[in-house]
């Protein structure tokens, strides 16, 4: 593909908005305003962020949704104007001396759940957008041109281009503008860009990439707010790039309140690492991959649609290939100055299909999720595969979570007849074909044939299937890896009926950043009870949601641990971290901060966005319910195959002699107890977060975490009256 | 019988390690804390450190709450 000179893309833009802002600077973390921009009449505008803001909703994801509840209505669909997409930061992002301080959160509705989707991504916007001014970016409307929003944090000003040459494809154009808006090779460090892609113009499923300049590579990279349809909104609104420029960003930008308690923390994660890393997940020479041979080795690597939970080939794609693949040496951290450096990425890597065949590019991945997404559950265990699915994905702006659930399920279909070559416009979709996928994605970027159905996500294709081809609507309920219309990502959770209720009940759909439990509930066996797992349930999604208020990345949580922590009284929540995590906080904002502050914040925080699904016509037991191959075996080759496993727990949890019973039998009575349970869950996880049997927070509880606003206590009173409770 | 987390049994054979509990059950997770019948034993000690017959033998595997 010929690729537009730069000065030919630049010369064609045509100013159609611009605002000039007073510079200040950040004061404890935060900028103290917003930016709200409304694509339909051009309006920029800023807003104060107020004290009440920070105490209830603390930043990121906090500010996000409440500035979002504000901005729509109880029935704005995710394509109407009023939707808004909100980038924030964070309170401590931008820290950069503590290992990933560069996340941002990205929040719209989604069109895949009709819900609010909270995605949060690294680069370095996050940073930079706080250190221009703001707190949050807020867009609204609808442009009816394809423009560029650059946020130049240097002059203060703020201008919406008319950009119609620029192709959309995110690697092509990260390189493009940060070319064309800095001053020098120097100066790309000071720019960091937002952009999908074409596929996220045709698939519900479009993500957002967020760069950073590879200093070493002289390379545009990225990471991406991939869940949810994030990209897709972005184009709708016909946004094709966010820029984002401030020079001078430093450690000290956000002016902390107790330097010495950041330093503090900073210098003894730093050690850690240093000293750890290698011994421990290895998270510097070879990042997340590290985890698909482990998830075979434990039953746990998704394999046909999760039908199955290890493969012989799995080592195709393990660890030791991904470290001979990756290139070793450079710093690889997503902000600059993040000691853990998972971001690996392989260099001269060479496309054979596609509009870039016969490229040389940098992939920057894969994360354990392309690997296992990609590459198991589609049959496929050729890492070169992966990768170029990987590159596709990416500056298709396509995320490779949704795809990969969305092209499994097809496969599953076309595995048990209710698709065909015929159906499929002639793509042979057997496991591992890797043409056929690679086509099926090439195609979705298109906006043309069966691509354009996988597009749609694994919700919308059940449906399409049962109305044009008359497939089975239990049956495909049962294999469609969705809960809310997000699609699952990578585990398989069949003996965790933890990870079940943690998957299933996340506010947003099953996204593994919630809560990851398999090894303490399945392996461990520490949270044997009901009452156990709920408690769980409780503390990990209410830990995990506070990283997003931050602007913080979860990693250097807990894949590297301290050599003592096992001798600690909480090891699994690796105590000395969550004490840095204070110090972060207390040396930010100079308010002394305990580990019950920070699960309180984010309790507030979730409960309020459980309160929004609500206002959204979801949000009760009936939406957190998991398909059935999430909980147990769907099928008879499925039950064989664990045959002895299942078996031997209809003995000994059930009391039911399985000898003479037929597989059907056997799984019929299984699948009884195993939904039994997991009803008993949710009652046991409702209660303990103050929520009704519905799974509706109770006044009581809006009012402890003093997020009773009025129209927050309107939406959940009609809750309780539909309810009847 | 080894009883690993109260939940997984391992026959016991003579000399038995606990890397060899390890590999029996293929826990190769690199952060694991082993402890034996209420002991932590230190990582250096498990090519080594013989088990018994009926020990109660705890791996917890050290991740928890998210990916």
């Amino acid at each position: 593909m010929s690729v537009i000179p730069v000065e030919v893309l630049k010369k064609a833009h045509r100013k159609l908005a611009e605002y000039h802002y007073e510079l200040r600077p950040v004061e404890r973390g935060y900028a103290n305003r917003t930016l709200y921009i409304n694509l339909s009449d051009m309006t920029i505008e800023e807003k104060p962020v107020t004290e009440e803001m920070k105490r209830i909703f603390t930043g990121g994801r906090g500010f996000a949704l409440w500035l979002l509840w504000n901005a729509v209505k109880d029935d704005t669909r995710w394509n109407d104007p009023e939707n808004e997409l909100i980038i924030a930061n964070g309170p401590l992002c931008g820290i950069l001396s503590y290992p990933g301080t560069g996340k941002s959160t990205v929040v719209t509705i989604s069109p895949l759940t009709n819900l609010v989707i909270d995605s949060n991504v690294g680069g370095m916007v996050g940073p930079y957008l706080k250190g221009a001014g703001f707190d949050a970016l807020e867009i609204q409307g609808k442009a009816d041109r394809d423009v560029i929003i650059v946020i130049d944090g240097d002059t203060g000003t703020i201008t919406i281009e008319e950009a119609p040459l620029e192709e959309p494809y995110a690697h092509l154009l990260g390189r493009a503008l940060t070319e064309m808006y800095a001053k020098n090779e120097a100066d790309k460090r000071n720019i960091a860009v937002v952009t999908a892609g074409h596929g996220a113009e045709f698939s519900r499923y479009g993500m957002l990439n967020f760069s950073w300049y590879d200093l070493r590579r002289k390379e545009v990279r990225f990471k991406q707010a991939a869940r949810g349809g994030t990209g897709t909104v972005f184009r709708d609104k016909r946004i094709k790039a966010i820029v984002v420029r401030k020079s001078g960003f430093t450690a000290k930008s956000n002016n902390p309140a107790k330097p010495e308690l950041i330093r503090k923390a900073s210098q003894r994660i730093n050690k850690e690492i240093v000293e750890l890393d290698d011994k421990q997940n290895q998270m510097r020479k070879v990042g997340t991959p590290y985890l698909v041979g482990i998830m075979n080795d434990y039953d746990l690597l998704p394999v046909y649609n999760w039908q199955y939970g290890m493969h012989e080939d799995a080592h195709k794609i393990s660890k030791i290939v991904w470290m001979g693949l990756f290139t070793q040496g450079v710093p690889d951290g997503c902000h600059y100055g993040c000691m853990l450096s998972c971001s690996h990425g392989v260099d001269h890597f060479h496309l054979r299909t596609g509009p870039f065949k016969g490229d040389v590019v940098l992939v920057d991945g894969p994360e354990y999720e392309n690997a296992a997404g990609l590459g198991a559950n589609l049959g496929i265990f050729d890492p070169n595969a992966v990768l170029e699915l990987n590159f596709y994905c990416d500056t298709y702006g396509i995320d490779t979570i949704s795809f990969g659930t969305s092209m499994a399920f097809a496969m599953e279909c076309y595995q048990r007849g209710i698709l065909n070559r015929e159906r499929t416009g002639g793509l042979d979709l057997t496991w591992g074909n890797i043409d056929a996928v690679l086509e099926t994605l090439h195609q979705l970027a298109r906006g043309e044939g069966f691509g354009l159905i996988v597009g749609q996500g694994v919700r919308w294709m059940k449906q399409f299937f049962v109305e044009t081809y008359g497939a089975d609507p239990d049956f495909l309920n049962d294999i469609g890896m969705e809960v809310k219309g997000l699609e699952f990502s990578f585990y398989v959770t069949k003996e965790s009926l933890a990870q079940q209720g943690g998957y299933a009940i996340a506010n947003k759909g099953p996204q593994h950043d919630e809560a990851w439990l398999i090894f303490m509930d399945m392996v461990n066996n520490q949270i044997p009870t009901f009452e156990d797992k709920a408690e769980a349930l409780h503390y990990f999604p209410m830990w995990r949601t506070w990283f997003s208020l931050h602007g913080l990345c979860k990693l250097p949580w807990n894949d590297i641990e301290p050599a003592d922590n096992a001798f600690q009284p909480e090891p699994h929540k690796v105590p000395e971290h969550v004490e840095n995590y204070c110090w972060l906080v207390e040396g930010m904002t100079g308010v002394p901060t305990t580990p019950d502050d920070l699960i309180l914040s984010s309790e507030r925080v979730y409960n309020f966005q459980r309160v929004f699904n609500l206002r959204r016509g979801s949000g009760r037991r009936e939406h957190d319910y998991p398909p059935y191959r999430a909980v147990g075996p769907v099928t008879v080759e499925e039950y064989e195959s664990r045959r002895e496993r299942y078996d031997k727990q209809l003995k000994e949890e059930i009391g039911v002699d399985p000898e003479g019973l037929s597989t059907e039998e056997k799984m019929r009575i299984l699948r009884e107890h195993r939904m039994k349970r997991y009803d008993q869950l949710l009652d046991a996880v409702y209660e303990r977060r103050g929520w009704t049997k519905d799974g509706i927070p109770t006044l009581e509880t809006l009012r402890r975490l003093e997020i009773d606003f009025p129209d927050v206590v309107r939406v959940v009173k009609k809750a309780l009256e539909e309810t009847g409770r | 019988m080894i009883r690993v987390n109260d939940k997984f049994d391992v026959e016991w054979k003579p000399g038995m390690t606990i890397r060899d509990i390890l590999n029996e059950l293929k826990f190769t997770f690199p952060m694991l804390v082993i402890s034996v019948n209420g002991e932590i034993i230190p990582k250096e000690e498990w090519d080594t450190r013989q088990v018994q017959d009926g020990d109660d033998v705890k791996v917890l595997h050290m991740i928890a709450g998210g990916r």
